[in-house]
């Protein structure tokens, strides 16, 4: 039931305020048409008796307060879905833009969805090789798991985002991902890189696209990760395919959250942000996961970029409180050129205790991850103390940490935009470099897998 | 009947609500939306509202209960999960599928499950509050069956046994009907007879917890710490190893993932006191980050009244909250579309109150009602402060109040030293009070020893600001040696794996011994060097190697062990003079 206004009160950036209104329904959808009789989709934000609040999603230029009209739906945000979505390309508010047949569909879900019931979820456990080794041996990613990269600008998150999404496999599955793309207010040059690879790799066939560009209407990107999200949920847990959901950048999203927030004269919280802005990404990023007795998941990787470089930022900081870890890129090493340039040490997978081991990676995975992990911090320290005391000071430990430090940047971190390492010869490589280690130092591994696998290397 | 004027996100206002109390609970809309009052003003009520608001419009009826949000107490708590408002999730899982749908209405416990009901009191007797009234076998934790704590005081007409639901009436005192269950306002606190001093500490079998930080069986702690510092893993280590008779696990706006652990792992986990299932002792409350969150606000308040009733039936219980941070952001949420006056970073001046109220909960209780008892509950309370910083609001309302602080560091948990406790910033008010505990049930010179490692540790501190500046060659030996000895209780003491079933509990006893063996090598080493061993040899000696072991040695073998151990480093350290 269609109920049409022409009482726009006032126009305040991205906010129109209808009068007159007796029940708007909190969150339907509106349609406002312009004097022009252009139009454009909103949102009630606020309903009181008699006075609406909607966001609009696009442009407020041209808008009026004598001949606009506004129509209310009486329905909230919903998106037509259907596995024919794979292979085409969306705006962000979920309009096919690829000049593609129209989208045929009976299915139309609230974008908001529903929380997946926690006695409902399934425990992750599914081991997703992306033959990069910081991640896989360090840093596990299994599937049903939320993962950022924490970047800034400047460095190839992009390059890490498709090597990730062309080489991730579960093993032993033969199964291949299905890519959600969502892109919040990234440049053409971005999103075009994204789609380049994917049309060259063949894996455009089995992406989902929803592009809102850094030109496209801010407020839109507030809906832009839902709708892809709906997607991505509905090809998962009815259509049982393995989603690997890209989210960019997470920043821009924050600051479309942020405006509209200013706009409604919120009382801001850290920096400007609305103090909701945990609840809200919470509702974006916990909608990964794997649902009891579902042969889909959905797998998450959001990619945000941290304003100068300050992990404590809000968004990175709510973010991290939310996602399950972080993989933190680090622009010493990219300055040193080195390939990913993943800083270890501040990353984290809070879900790889469940994604390794015998029968998933290798016995001798957590062993080998926590010693690369305690022995390249140790090493780390000591370039410090170098910088002041200088390298002759150092004991013949330390100078060995000191050189660990080095080969493993150079030999473990460092490979190639396409060189895929299976999980087994990461590991390996870890043993390798280990070999230079004090074997009393390596109190972190168990002896029998020393003996096992690390023996070999060792002088 | 009222009706909605005004919707704000999770915030309503209706009118035509005269006569509406602070925090009833109201029927909003035709799917009987759950929420409660939070405030009046003449005829217009502000009201949270416990599920998602979209589609609600003015004009919707609004219908107040009568009543304030209450729990349901009695058996079939143990072993449940439920959501902030305590309705059970498995059931809701039957009802709407994978996802947990609005309006829906599903009582707390099983109206239909049959307990025992054995008895313990007989027709005549004199009834007063807090009786124990009978029992019922609800896990392998007995379920006492309580004269509730707003019982008027009488004889028993009646009482019945055997198979009864928790609605049948089971005593008849005076005129009142006793039910298997009773309901209880979560924002009450339960009446007790006198609050007591601590005596046990509660032990964890976390080295750096028990032996350094302790906390007491009826204390407050918290642990604040960015994220990834190990906020939930040191949390849900304390739900496993704990040795408290009952546990409350209250996930507060934090991951769906992390609750699915706890609700796979439990059940497979054995109680490392009565060898039975974790999950047989366990109630847990999950309102995840994307559920709604007036309801995130609710849901330590219910997690405190579940730990509350069975303190009451003379059990020490211990509750997680994960995390109170999320919680107060609730508050500043609901605050916020108030439009009250914020207080510092955008909370509401009843902040610290509020937080004081809620720890204030724990403590160490003789029970109402007879035979006497005693009970406790624990309170752990997770804070997440923005950036790690703590100097934030809720962590400094939150320390002011609680008694041992569990500090987390980041620098700690990038280099996977967990748990990732930092040992010069925690602290415990405890330790006084649980001396005579630990003196008794683990040695008498278990306080000098600790405050001896906690001096070196100390020392340790200073000695690696001068190592910055002139690098470790350079310090005289003696002093090379303190930094020997503290790796080793960084190393082979504090650091400890919970992933690790050797190394994951370690009884006090043992946390002694390993600790003694550490100081005595240090304390031979000392005298070796006095009589001029080079320091390299003392360094380097083989017995060092079995000391790091000491962690995954059986409790059975450890004294044997220990006792080899420190000879082998009497006699290779005399060896070399």
């Amino acid at each position: 039931m269609l109920k049409e206004y022409q009482t726009v009160r006032e126009v305040f950036g991205p906010i129109v305020y209808v009068e007159e209104v007796p029940d708007a329904a909190y969150n339907e959808t509106v349609e406002i048409v312009l004097p022009s009789g252009e139009k454009r989709k909103g949102q009630v934000l606020e309903s009181s008796r008699g006075l609406a609040a909607v966001q609009v999603f696009g442009s407020t230029t041209g808008f009026d307060t004598k001949t606009t009209k506004v129509r209310f739906s009486g329905e909230t945000l919903r998106l037509s879905v259907s596995d024919e979505m794979l292979g085409r390309v969306f705006d962000g508010a979920g309009e096919p833009i690829d000049k593609g047949a129209p989208l045929v569909s009976k299915e139309k879900l609230d974008i908001n969805g529903f929380s997946i019931n926690p006695y409902a979820r399934a425990e992750p456990h599914d081991f997703i090789q992306t033959g990069i080794s910081t991640i896989d041996a360090l840093n596990t990613l299994v599937r049903g798991q939320k993962l950022p990269i924490f970047s800034t600008a400047g460095l190839p998150h992009n390059e890490l985002a498709v090597q990730i999404a062309r080489q991730a496999t579960v093993r032993g599955s033969g199964e291949e991902f299905v890519v959600v793309f969502a892109a919040m207010g990234i440049t053409y040059a971005e999103a075009s890189f994204f789609m380049k690879d994917f049309e060259k790799t063949g894996a455009l066939e089995r992406a989902v696209l929803f592009l809102n560009l850094a030109n496209d209407p801010s407020i839109e990107r507030l809906i832009t990760p839902r709708m892809a999200l709906t997607t991505a949920e509905y090809l998962a847990f009815e259509k049982d395919m393995q989603v690997l959901v890209v989210l960019t950048d997470m920043t821009n999203y924050c600051d479309a959250l942020r405006e509209i927030a200013a706009a409604r004269q919120e009382v801001p919280g850290r920096r400007g942000y609305p103090g909701y802005l945990y609840t809200d990404l919470a509702s974006l990023y916990e909608r990964a996961g794997t649902i009891k007795g579902k042969k889909g998941t959905v797998t998450q990787l959001p990619i945000l970029t941290m304003p100068e470089e300050d992990i404590t930022h809000p968004i990175p900081d709510l973010t991290g409180y939310i996602t399950e870890g972080q993989i933190v890129l680090s622009r010493e090493l990219h300055r040193k050129n080195i390939y990913p340039n993943a800083d270890v040490l501040p990353s984290l997978s809070r879900l790889m205790n469940l994604g390794i081991g015998p029968k998933r990676t290798r016995e001798d995975h957590a062993g080998v991850s926590s010693q690369l992990y305690a022995s390249y911090a140790q090493g780390r320290d000591l370039r410090q103390l170098v910088a002041v005391v200088g390298e002759e000071a150092l004991s013949e430990k330390d100078k060995k940490f000191l050189a660990f430090a080095n080969t493993f940047e150079q030999k473990f971190v460092q490979q190639g935009k396409y060189e895929n390492r299976a999980i087994e010869e990461s590991l390996d490589l870890g043993w390798e470099l280990l070999a230079s280690i004090p074997e009393d130092e390596m109190k972190r591994v168990k002896p029998e897998h020393l003996e096992k696998y690390g023996r070999k290397y060792r002088p | 009947m009222g009706e909605l004027a005004k919707i704000s996100g999770p915030l309503i206002v209706a009118e035509n609500m005269l006569g509406s109390q602070i925090n009833e609970v109201v029927k909003v809309g035709d799917e009987e939306l759950m929420g409660e009052i939070i405030s009046v003003k003449r005829d217009r009520a502000s009201i949270q509202v416990y599920e998602d608001t979209s589609g609600l419009k003015p004009g919707d009826k609004v219908v107040g209960t009568g009543a304030p949000l209450e729990v349901e107490l009695g058996p079939g708590l143990l072993k449940s999960i439920f959501d902030g408002i305590q309705r059970p999730l498995d059931v809701i899982k039957d009802k709407t599928g994978s996802y947990i749908k609005r309006g829906v209405n599903i009582p707390a416990l099983d109206k239909k499950a049959k307990w025992e009901f054995v008895p313990r009191v007989k027709k005549g007797h004199d009834i007063a509050p807090g009786d124990i009234l009978g029992t019922v076998q609800e896990t392998n934790i007995v379920h006492h069956i309580l004269a509730p704590p707003n019982t008027k005081p009488g004889k028993i007409i009646s009482i019945k046994s055997g198979k009864l639901t928790v609605n049948d009436t089971i005593v008849e005192v005076g005129k009142q009907e006793i039910r298997m269950s009773h309901k209880w306002p979560v924002r009450l606190a339960r009446p007790v007879n006198e609050k007591l001093r601590f005596e046990a500490p509660l032990i964890t079998g976390k080295r750096i917890v028990d032996t350094f930080f302790p906390m007491a069986k009826g204390g407050s702690g918290a642990i604040p710490g960015p994220f990834g510092s190990g906020k939930t893993v040191n949390q849900q280590d304390l739900a496993k190893y704990a040795d408290a008779e009952v546990i409350v696990y209250v996930g507060c706006g934090e991951r769906g993932n992390e609750m699915t652990e706890v609700l796979t792992e439990f059940p497979k986990l054995e109680d490392p006191k009565t060898k039975k299932p974790l999950m047989e002792r366990t109630v847990l409350i999950a309102n995840t980050s994307n559920m709604p969150v007036a309801a995130r606000e609710a849901s330590v308040y219910t997690g405190i009244t579940l730990a509350e009733y069975y303190r009451d039936m003379g059990y020490s219980v211990a509750l997680m909250a994960d995390s109170t941070s999320r919680w107060a952001e609730a508050m500043r949420e609901i605050s916020g579309r108030m439009e009250e006056m914020p207080g510092e970073e955008g909370y509401p001046a009843y902040l610290t109150r509020k937080l004081a109220e809620f720890y204030e909960r724990a403590g160490r209780i003789k029970c109402l009602g007879s035979p006497d008892r005693e009970g406790s509950v624990t309170v752990v309370g997770a804070v997440s402060p923005p950036g790690g910083d703590i100097s934030e609001p809720v962590s400094q309302g939150t320390l002011r109040i609680t008694k041992v602080f569990w500090a987390l560091d980041a620098n700690l948990s990038r280099r996977r030293h967990y748990p990732a406790i930092n040992w010069l910033k925690s602290y415990s008010l405890y330790g006084g009070e649980l001396q005579d505990w630990f003196e008794t049930n683990v040695s008498n010179d278990f306080y000098p020893l600790r405050a001896k490692a906690m001096a070196l540790l100390q020392k340790e501190e200073e000695l690696q600001n001068i190592v910055q500046l002139i690098g470790p060659d350079a310090l005289p030996e003696r002093e090379r040696l303190v930094l020997e000895a503290t790796k080793m209780i960084r190393e082979d003491f504090l650091q400890q794996n919970s992933y690790d079933p050797d190394d994951a509990y370690t009884q006090p006893k043992k946390q002694y011994l390993m600790l003694k063996t550490i100081l005595h090598y240090f304390d031979r080493a000392n005298d070796a060097l006095a009589a001029e061993v080079p320091l390299d040899k003392i360094l380097s000696i083989k017995a060092k190697e079995e000391i790091a072991r000491l962690k995954r040695v059986p409790f059975k073998d450890i004294e044997k062990t220990v006792e080899r151990v420190m000879h082998d480093v009497d006699s290779s350290l005399t060896r070399g003079v």
